[in-house]
This record gives C-alpha cells, sequence and structure tokens, in this order.
C-alpha cells in the first residue's frame, strides 16, 4: 500500500455540550481521492478543522509522514502541507483575486512592487490548473462557485499537498463540478492527496479511491469505493433507508401571487443581469427556476425580495405594484426568502438563535411590545421553532454559527415558513444537505405549496427542479429561454436551453 | 551584521488567537498592569525618584481619601458619557472618534442657553440647557454622519477633523465676544447664574451629572438588550447584508445613531460647564473625548464594564494630578501614564493574538 500522509489518531473534540468527534481514527494516503461522509453534524467539518489547525484536538495525536505533529494554528498546518477550503469561504471581499491569493504569503512586498507581473502569474499559475480567472477582479463581485476556485488556488499557490475540500460541489454546476474533479484527479496522481466532504453520494462514488463515514461523531468505517454502493453508504451513514417521496403535491394552483412584467437589472458589475424578464407564480405551485449560476439567478431573487432596485419593468406581489419599493415592503406583502448566503445574509452567525429567529418579525407585536422587545414571546418562538422543525441545539443563547449546516437551513426555513408567507424565494435550499435533511426540505416546500404558498425555486439540479416543480423557467445570460411545464418537460431539451443553444417560441410566461 | 541576519532569516508573525479562554481574558489586564508599573518604576528610579513612594502617593492621592475618590467620579463622569457615546457607534461599526469636538459642541450650544437668559429660573434655564447641550453634540454627530450614510464617505476621517472645528470655535468665543469683560482679560466667559449650575453633593465637586451619566448607561443598555431600535443596531453592526435583507432602514439607523451618540457626549459637555467650570472655557476637556475610545474599548463596549473602567480611568487622572502637585514634573506623569495605557492596550492584543518567531522558508 501507498505511504500514508496523514495519521489521525484517536482524535476526540468536545464542544460545550457535545462532543463533535469521539475516539476517531483516519488515514489518508498519498495520491488518493477521499471522501468524508456523514450526516449534518456527523463531526465532519470539526475533525478537519482540527487537521488544518483550527481547533485543537482535546485528545489523541496527528502524524504527518510519519511524524508526530502539533498543529496550533492554519499556518502551521499549511506549513505542513495541509490546507483546507472551509464550507464558508474566508476570502477578504474587498480585495481583488490577486490579492487574496498573495495575502499573508510572503511574496506581498514584490506583489505591491510588481503588480502586472504578479497578476499574470497568478492567472498563468491558475491555467496551469485548467482554472481561468481574471486576477483584478474584486471577490465581492465573484459567484459563489468562482470564489470557491480562488480558495482552492490560495492554498494550491502556498504549496499545499493535502488538500481539504469542505463540500466544494455544494456551489458548484454540473459541469464546474466535472471540472473540478478533473482538476482533483489531476492533482492526486500528481502525488497531491485530496480529501473531499460531500453529501451527494453519486460524486463520491464517481471520484473517490476510499470512503470514511462518520456517524455522531465517530468513525463507522473506512472502505474502498470499489467495495460498496450508494444504498451500503447511505445505511451506514443514517442505519436506515431514505426514500425520497414526491407523492401527496396537491396540484391545486391558485391566482396569481407574484408577476414580473419585463424586468430589467444591472448587476454588480454595472452590466444588466437580467433583460426583460417576464414571469407569473400562482399561489400553490412551484416554479423552478433553472440555470447555470450566474445567469441572473441570483440578481432575480434580490430583485423579487427588494434588495435590488429594477431597471425597467415592474414586480408585483398580490396585486401591490412593488417595483423599486424597499425590502421591507416585501416581507410586509409576505414574501419570504432563503438566500443563496445563509450565513451572514439569511442569518446573522455571532447572534444566538433568539436573535436569528424575529430578523423578519421583530417589527409585529407580539414580538414587538412598543418600543421593545417582547422576550418571553422571542424565547417562546425559539422553541416552537426548534422542537418543531427538529433543530439540534445544544445551547439556544450561544452564536448560531456554531451550528452545522444542515441545523443553520432548518433554522433559516423554519424562520421563513413561520411567517407563512405568500411568496417563498428558495436559492439552492438543499446545498449542503445531508439526505435526510434534503428529505426533510423537500418535505416542508411540497407542504408550503400545499397549503397555498407559491414557491419560486432557484436549483442547478435538473432532477430536483423535475421532482419538485409545477413548470420549469430557464434562465440564460439574463433572458428566459423559455418556461416549460415539467410533464412535457425532457431533459436534454432543458439542458440546450440552459447553455442558450435552445430557445423556446414566444417566450412568455 | 549578526542583526540583518537575523531579520532575513527569521520574521516576526501575528496570528489571530483561535481560542482565548475566560481566565486570560480577564487574568491578562492584571498581568499587564503590573508590567506597566514595574517598568514605571525602572523608570522613575533612574530619574531619582523612589517609585513606591510616588506609586503611594499616586493610589492613595487618587483612592486613599474621600476627596480623592469623589474627584475619581468628577472625572468619571465624563469619561463615563463620552464612553457610552462612543460604544454604542462602535456597536455599529462607526468609528466616532468625534466625541471631543461633540463634547465641544455641547457645552458650547449650554452656555449659550445660560449666558442668553442670565435671569430665567431653574426650571427653565435646566432642562433648556439640557435639551440644547443634546442638540449641540447630535447637530455635530450628523454632521458627518450625513456622507457617511448617502455616500458612502469614510467617518472616521471627518469626525475627527470636526473635533478641531468645534475645539477652535469654543476657542474664538472665549477669546472673542464671549469673554467675560470682567475676567481680567482671561479667556472665560461670565459666570453662569445660580439657576444655571447643578447642585454637588456635599463639599466635593461630585455634581448632579453623576445621575445623568448613570442613567446615560442603564439606558444604553436598555437600548442595546431590550428595544426593536437597538436589535436593529446590533444587526447592522454584525452584517450589513443581513440588516438589507430583514429590511433594516441602515441609512436611518446610521443617521440616528450618529446623533444620540453625538447628544450623549453633548450632554457629557453640558455637565462639564454646569457642574464645573460654571462658565464656558478654553480646554474644559483634558481629552475625555478621545480617552473616551480607550474606555469604550476596554469595556468591550458592554456599558456595565464601561462604567468600571471610566471610575478607574478618572483615579487615573485624579492620581496623575496629585503627582503633580507633590512636585513631579507634568511629563514624568505623563509618561507613566503612557506606559500603563501601552501596556493595557498591548495585553488586550496579545489575549486576542499571538506572535511567534518563524523561520523564513525559501519559497518565494
Ligand atoms: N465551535 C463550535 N462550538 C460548539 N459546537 C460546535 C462548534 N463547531 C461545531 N459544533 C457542533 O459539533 C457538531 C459537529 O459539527 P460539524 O460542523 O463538524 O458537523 P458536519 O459533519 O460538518 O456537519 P455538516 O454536514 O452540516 O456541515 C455539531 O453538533 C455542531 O453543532
Ligand atoms: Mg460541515
Amino acid at each position: 500500500m501507498s505511504e500514508v500522509l496523514v495519521d489521525m489518531r484517536s482524535i476526540t473534540k468536545r464542544f460545550p455540550g457535545i462532543t463533535a468527534n469521539y475516539k476517531v481514527n483516519f488515514q489518508v494516503y498519498r495520491g488518493e481521492i477521499h471522501a468524508l461522509l456523514g450526516e449534518n453534524g456527523a463531526g465532519k467539518s470539526t475533525l478537519m478543522s482540527i487537521l488544518s489547525g483550527f481547533y485543537r484536538p482535546d485528545s489523541g495525536e496527528i502524524r504527518i509522514r510519519g511524524k508526530k505533529v502539533n498543529l496550533r494554528s492554519p499556518r502551521e498546518a499549511l506549513e505542513h502541507g495541509i490546507g483546507m477550503v472551509h464550507q464558508h469561504f474566508r476570502l477578504v471581499e474587498p480585495f481583488s483575486v490577486a490579492e487574496n491569493i498573495v495575502l499573508g504569503t510572503t511574496g506581498r512586498l514584490q506583489f505591491y512592487l510588481n503588480r502586472k507581473e504578479f497578476a499574470d502569474r497568478i492567472a498563468r499559475f491558475a491555467q496551469s490548473y485548467g482554472i481561468t480567472i481574471d486576477p483584478w477582479a474584486k471577490v465581492w463581485q465573484l459567484s459563489v462557485g468562482e470564489k470557491q476556485r480562488i480558495e482552492i488556488l490560495k492554498l494550491l499557490y502556498r504549496g499545499a499537498d493535502v488538500l481539504i475540500l469542505d463540500e466544494p460541489t455544494a456551489v458548484l454546476t454540473p459541469q464546474n463540478v466535472r471540472e473540478l474533479f478533473q482538476t482533483l484527479r489531476q492533482m492526486a496522481d500528481s502525488g497531491r492527496s485530496i480529501i473531499l466532504i460531500t453529501h451527494k453520494l453519486q460524486e463520491v462514488m464517481e471520484v473517490a479511491d476510499r470512503i470514511t463515514v462518520l456517524r455522531k461523531g465517530s468513525n463507522v468505517g473506512t472502505v474502498f469505493k470499489k467495495d460498496v454502493d450508494e444504498r451500503e453508504l447511505t445505511r451506514m451513514m443514517v442505519e436506515r433507508d431514505v426514500l425520497f417521496s414526491t407523492a401527496n403535491r396537491s396540484h391545486d394552483i391558485g391566482p396569481t401571487v407574484l408577476r414580473l412584467e419585463g424586468i430589467s437589472v444591472i448587476g454588480d458589475r454595472g452590466i444588466p443581469a437580467l433583460k426583460y424578464l417576464s414571469l407569473e407564480v400562482h399561489a400553490g405551485e412551484i416554479l423552478g427556476i433553472a440555470g447555470i449560476a450566474g445567469n441572473g439567478q441570483r440578481e432575480l431573487a434580490e430583485a423579487i425580495t427588494g434588495l435590488r432596485p429594477v431597471a425597467g419593468g415592474r414586480i408585483i406581489v398580490g396585486g401591490q405594484d412593488l417595483t423599486n419599493q424597499p425590502a421591507s415592503r416585501f416581507i410586509e406583502a409576505g414574501v419570504g426568502s432563503v438566500p443563496e448566503d445563509r450565513l451572514g445574509t439569511g442569518l446573522v452567525p455571532n447572534m444566538n438563535l433568539y436573535d436569528n429567529v424575529i430578523l423578519k418579525d421583530y417589527r409585529k407585536p407580539p414580538i414587538r411590545r412598543g418600543s421593545f422587545l417582547n422576550h418571553r414571546v422571542v424565547g417562546e418562538k425559539a422553541s416552537r421553532l426548534v422542537s418543531e422543525f427538529n433543530i439540534q441545539v445544544s445551547d439556544l443563547s450561544y452564536p448560531i454559527r456554531m451550528l452545522s449546516g444542515g441545523n443553520l437551513q432548518r433554522l433559516l426555513l423554519a424562520r421563513e415558513i413561520s411567517l407563512q408567507p405568500k411568496l417563498l424565494v428558495a436559492s439552492y435550499p438543499v446545498r449542503g444537505l445531508d439526505i435526510g435533511a434534503t428529505e426533510a426540505v423537500y418535505r416542508l416546500l411540497i407542504e408550503l405549496s400545499n397549503a397555498g404558498t407559491a414557491i419560486l425555486l432557484m436549483s442547478e439540479d435538473l432532477e430536483e427542479l423535475l421532482t419538485l416543480s409545477d413548470r420549469i423557467a430557464v434562465l440564460f445570460r439574463g433572458e428566459l429561454m423559455g418556461v416549460v411545464s415539467t410533464r412535457e418537460a425532457e431533459i436534454e431539451k432543458l439542458g440546450l436551453m440552459m447553455v442558450g443553444s435552445l430557445a423556446m417560441e414566444g417566450r412568455r410566461a | 551584521m549578526i542583526n540583518s541576519w537575523l531579520a532575513n532569516r527569521f520574521g516576526l508573525r501575528v496570528e489571530k488567537q483561535i481560542h482565548v479562554s475566560p481566565w486570560i481574558s480577564l487574568f491578562i489586564p492584571f498581568i499587564s498592569i503590573v508590567l506597566a508599573l514595574l517598568v514605571g518604576a525602572v523608570f522613575l528610579s533612574l530619574t531619582g525618584n523612589d517609585p513606591w513612594k510616588v506609586y503611594g502617593v499616586m493610589f492613595k492621592g487618587a483612592f486613599g481619601s474621600v476627596f480623592g475618590l469623589s474627584e475619581c467620579v468628577v472625572n468619571a463622569i465624563p469619561l463615563l458619557m463620552t464612553g457610552l457615546a462612543v460604544a454604542l457607534a462602535f456597536r455599529m461599526l462607526l468609528w466616532n472618534i468625534g466625541a471631543e469636538g461633540q463634547f465641544y459642541m455641547g457645552a458650547f450650544a449650554a452656555s449659550w442657553v445660560a449666558l442668553s437668559f442670565p435671569h430665567a429660573p431653574a426650571y427653565l434655564v435646566m432642562p433648556g440647557m439640557f435639551l440644547a447641550g443634546f442638540a449641540g453634540g447630535a447637530l455635530w454627530g450628523l454632521l458627518p454622519a450625513i456622507p457617511r450614510a448617502l455616500l458612502g464617505v469614510n467617518e472616521t476621517l471627518t469626525t475627527l477633523m470636526l473635533n478641531y472645528v468645534a475645539i477652535l470655535w469654543v476657542d474664538s468665543l472665549v477669546y472673542g465676544h464671549w469673554r467675560d469683560p470682567q475676567g481680567y482679560n482671561f479667556p472665560l466667559t461670565a459666570q453662569f447664574s445660580d439657576a444655571a449650575t447643578l447642585p454637588s453633593l456635599g463639599n466635593t465637586r461630585i455634581h448632579a451629572g453623576v445621575f445623568l451619566a448613570l442613567a446615560a448607561a442603564v439606558v444604553v443598555h436598555i437600548i442595546l438588550k431590550h428595544t426593536v431600535w437597538g436589535y436593529e443596531i446590533r444587526i447592522i453592526g454584525e452584517s450589513q447584508k443581513a440588516a438589507k435583507y430583514a429590511g433594516i432602514n441602515v441609512v436611518k439607523n446610521i443617521l440616528l445613531v450618529m446623533m444620540l451618540s453625538g447628544g450623549l457626549s453633548g450632554l457629557a459637555g453640558y455637565c462639564e460647564v454646569a457642574g464645573i467650570t460654571h462658565r464656558l472655557q478654553e480646554s474644559i476637556s483634558p481629552g475625555y473625548g478621545y480617552t473616551a475610545i480607550i474606555v469604550a474599548w476596554l469595556g468591550k463596549l458592554n456599558p456595565w464594564a464601561i462604567m468600571v473602567v471610566s471610575f478607574l480611568f478618572g483615579g487615573f487622572l485624579v492620581g496623575g494630578y496629585t503627582m503633580q502637585s507633590a512636585g513631579l514634573p507634568a511629563a514624568t506623569v505623563s509618561i507613566l501614564q503612557g506606559s500603563i495605557l501601552f501596556f493595557v492596550l498591548a495585553g488586550e492584543i496579545l489575549t486576542r493574538y499571538r506572535i511567534c518567531l518563524v523561520e523564513r522558508r525559501n519559497d518565494q
């Protein structure tokens, strides 16, 4: 067997009220792609944060290339060649791509002396991994997928040869995923090791060499990919079979809830992101928005929730013209939203669960009593949502950034659903969720739709759109390529529309 | 030679501490003060003083007598009010370093009321001065808030610049046509009427402003913790994106918070003229508005902690004054105070960051 690069032995890590890792053994060989699986909260991120120097284990030891090491910071881990791309990115938003890549390396001085040459070097470096980037673009202008590529480049540039990717594909389009996997394979073949955390089993089967499954903080087994199938992996993770039931959708379509009349929207970079888009969504209907990320979905979601002005056209919600009204008016009109950026926009990471559950309705009685917050009502609401939506928290007064990805999403959905919205704009709602949680979110969306809410569902996953939506609208470069009813939809046709090679006649919703 | 070899081979590096245990964060400020006193002791003995005697004088001066303690409170009043003002703005990531100027404008506006209505009864002139003091500071806070809210103009510079404007404006008045004709040409205005001065406690200089300052701490605490507005302020301070998503009007809140912040500093200025000097005069503040930044920071923007810290800093100022009257040159006193500040702040940074010596790698 090939050389063991990373050897974690009997790692235990406790957080207040929870044991995130318990006596975990974990080994990575040189040149392998090792998938790390487990439900939300199983302790995957924690284990990898220990390996990359963000946390220190309570007990256990880490050996790298056979040598015992004491990793006290991410920098020390990086000096041993270990780098991690986190689930939530850690880029400096106002800085350019090149600046972010060089930030914290010793090349900084040189960089400022010779910006142009440096930028070229970064671009060439990226190119050698098959990644195209604009070194001068500011990070805040980038899409999530682009940000991720920058994170990976940053590590490669610092010479990492054990690359930990925490749910990298959650934010990527199918094409990007394929490209990423090619890059990863190429890196593994050249002797680097990749640790890949993901919830998507078909990806694991596609790309991994070995698989480790964590359950409730313990290692339940490390297996070779060739010895297992998806069903077995599922059972290792959750101890049961998960069935996706798409049944029980009442397809009672009611009156129009949202009407977009030829809206145009300018994107962050100053170029039109949406062009003359017209759509209608009805009560009880789920309208899927298909398209490759960066084709106007984010701008669409922001426009419909009042976060981005429209340059032309009208937005009508429940008969009310809300064009260019402040976001608070949209909230009052019953528009709920699950934004793409959960932690930071949809939720406030450093505030506790109480503060987070009232983000949308703190202005309304009984949560508001005169000028004051009614802490008793807030407390009741928080406990009710936690138990009703089965959110796992050890203490409601801890900052919510401690919650696992699945629990964060559940919290966000719980809050939005509890407001009984007329319209819900859901952007990539199951991104980063394990199969159990994904199933739960699907069920919540279907229940909400059955209760008469109009849902606008953005997703890159055509399967998902086909299972959930009544109709699917395809966006390409900010234009509507067409709207098809799911019953008549063909995957190939949708795929072609997504890349702009096919447009429907008489494109109007 | 050796030096440059060392510098080439090794570098210093600052890293953010990931875990700060609560013990350490209590212990470090204590150690820092001890260290500062030690360094100060070395310095004092080098200049031919007996450090223990000097420290004794300083400590006794501030905390060793009822008078000393009362003077600590006198100094703590403006520190507490400006500290709260600054903390409120910092909570929303508004870097208001203009408390000094807002203090002066509050003092000016309150003085204007007192001097314009020398015969008015207390029940009219007192609330009038209070409101004017608040409004003066609030307007001075609002001025830099407008370009910040509407155009994103950085408030750090504008608030700082407005300090100089405010101080010079008051100077121009007390040297100019507000100067007391019976004042032997000193840069002072006429004394306020009795109705326009705050009563003081017994024969100390502690004035009724102390209640105002304590009330301000309670009010700031209640606003932040219990009100809808405070909730909005906390959200904006944590994440502007989340604030917009929640439908919070960020522009309005920037204006309001800067007005309240300025208003609190303005009230501190009002208390100073109505409670201590009983007139407007040159340099009514020994830099309260700047010390307030340190007070707010060391108090971690928490009103109760700011209360404690401002009392300690009050003692610090009083200790300095006693040392001066015991014959130590003012400069020595300043150096001592400076080194204590330096150590406390350095300790504060060390609890959050770690500095290590690292060998340079030849990888670039
Ligand atoms: N800093 C922290 N403080 C307290 N608890 C934490 C902290 N970080 C993680 N936890 C808890 O530890 C457990 C494991 O979390 P972890 O983030 O490792 O899960 P995960 O397997 O990565 O889940 P997901 O798939 O949702 O990302 C969770 O219950 C989480 O709430
Ligand atoms: Mg995770």
